[in-house]
């Protein structure tokens, strides 16, 4: 590894104080799990000169799920309290599914959402079901805080909109609409520890008295420079009775979103075809939890 | 670059060490405190052969840089027997024959101890999906869980 600067801070203050000092892109990385950044570090892909570890930074353990502005998950809190918490398993089916997707027990314990958001990699399984939930990140530096809507987040393979002095401080989940379901399910060629081929988050809003779908949401994984969201799907379910025809033609219509490349994992045509069965199944997923049976 | 004061608990004894800023957990327990048991595989968190606990859960300390566990307790397979006395896991392994070369053993065996102290009673499934961070290349996965579900099914 090449030589760097470990810094621990236990203060929001403190850690701005070290961001301040950012002498460009990627010299201040943040550290929480370091599945990611350490194995980065050691083949030297990512290079910074400082270390910035939050986990002793208060702020960055929130984990509040709060009526009016939803669920507060801190950078630091780790997939398998995410994955714990009450409020996630019960409003956010798909983040809850999701954090116990990421890598295994081990990476669990130790990784978080911010991590996987903030590593900005177009496989991370927890960022679909968030986009579908229409998650913003909230991020801090020393000239102040910004929250940042996740599918605006990205902006190609390890890339993202943070400045060299900023950090996520936490994510920022709206509460559900009454009557929604959220589910993700990726495609990997064993049952565990392994990155998705595709991945594919759907949220679906029904409406009780006539089970209409008031909105949806379809979001995808590996299948493009960065997590997209798949809105002519989405169009094709809005507003409609949803039926198993509809489901057909929201799985063709989620591939236009996919710019898969063919790589050792899966070529471009096998991950198009997975994006078309994986939004069916998740749909029917989302239809299933709320009750609602499809002809 | 300055080494960094690193003050936590190993298998409950204090130790106080100098570590580099990039010096892994697993390097300082194997360069620095001598403790062999934990192994190298792939040095990027997918076999989990150097899996410790940290705090009473399962990591893998490849990932984990030395410096981030200052103040907490770090248990490695050197510190499952107790009193001279092997854990009903270590028992179990032998009992069943749960290794072939043994490279992946001690990362098993803090992986599921974690796991039961969590979750004495689990189904075979939830064992699997528990250990799923450990792999080994001897392909010994059928004896290491019937070791682990023997040692559930006890109590131990």
């Amino acid at each position: 590894m090449k030589p760097f600067t470990y810094v621990a801070p236990t203060s929001l203050r403190e850690a701005h104080q070290v961001l301040a000092k950012a002498k460009g892109p990627g010299d201040i990385r943040a550290l929480v799990g370091g599945s990611d950044l350490v194995d980065q570090m050691r083949v030297n892909r990512r290079t910074p000169s400082v270390v910035l570890d939050i986990k002793r930074i208060p702020e960055m353990k929130r984990l509040q799920w709060l009526p009016r502005s939803g669920l507060h998950v801190g950078a630091a809190v780790s997939c398998t309290d995410t994955a714990s918490f009450p409020a996630v398993a019960q409003h956010y089916g798909s983040i809850h599914e999701s954090c116990q997707l990421v890598g295994s027990t081990q990476i669990q314990n130790r990784a978080s959402m911010a991590g996987n958001i903030g590593n900005s990699a177009p496989s991370g399984d927890t960022i679909p079901g968030l986009i579908t939930f229409g998650a913003k990140v909230l991020l801090t530096s020393p000239r102040g805080k910004r929250p940042v809507l996740l599918e605006e987040f990205f902006t190609g393979p390890g890339q993202n909109v943070c400045a060299p002095d900023e950090i996520i401080q936490e994510i920022i989940v709206p509460p559900p609409p009454a009557n929604s379901s959220g589910h993700y399910l990726r495609f990997i060629p064993r049952n565990e520890m392994d990155i998705a081929v595709a991945g594919v988050a759907s949220m679906i809003t029904l409406d009780r008295r006539t089970h209409r779908c008031t909105a949806a949401r379809i979001a995808l994984a590996s299948v493009a420079p960065t997590p997209v969201r798949a809105k002519a799907a989405e169009a094709v379910l809005e507003g409609k009775q949803i039926t198993a025809a509809l489901i057909r033609e929201a799985g063709e219509k989620a591939v236009e979103a996919a710019r898969p490349i063919s790589d050792v994992r899966g070529t471009i045509e096998y991950r198009k075809e997975l994006v078309k069965v994986l939004t069916r199944r998740t749909l029917r997923l989302c239809l299933d939890s709320l009750g609602q049976k499809v002809d | 670059m300055p080494k960094i004061p690193l003050a936590f608990k190993v298998n409950g004894d204090t130790q106080e060490i100098l570590v580099q800023p990039w010096q892994t957990l697993l390097e300082a327990l194997r360069d620095e405190l001598g403790l062999t048991g934990t192994k190298e595989g792939c040095s990027n968190g997918n076999c989990g052969a150097c899996t410790v606990m940290v705090d009473g859960r399962a990591i893998v300390s490849c990932c984990t840089l030395a410096a981030e566990v200052e103040g907490q307790s770090v248990i490695t397979v050197e510190g499952l027997a107790k009193g001279g006395n092997l854990d009903p896991l270590q028992e179990a392994f032998i009992e069943h024959g749960a290794l072939q070369c043994g490279f992946c053993t001690p990362g098993f065996l803090v992986s599921a101890r974690a796991f039961l102290n969590q979750n004495p009673h689990p189904s075979e499934h939830e064992i699997r999906l528990a250990i799923a961070g450990n792999l080994c290349r001897c392909t010994g996965y059928d004896k290491i869980v019937r070791a682990i579900m023997d040692v559930a099914q006890k109590g131990a």
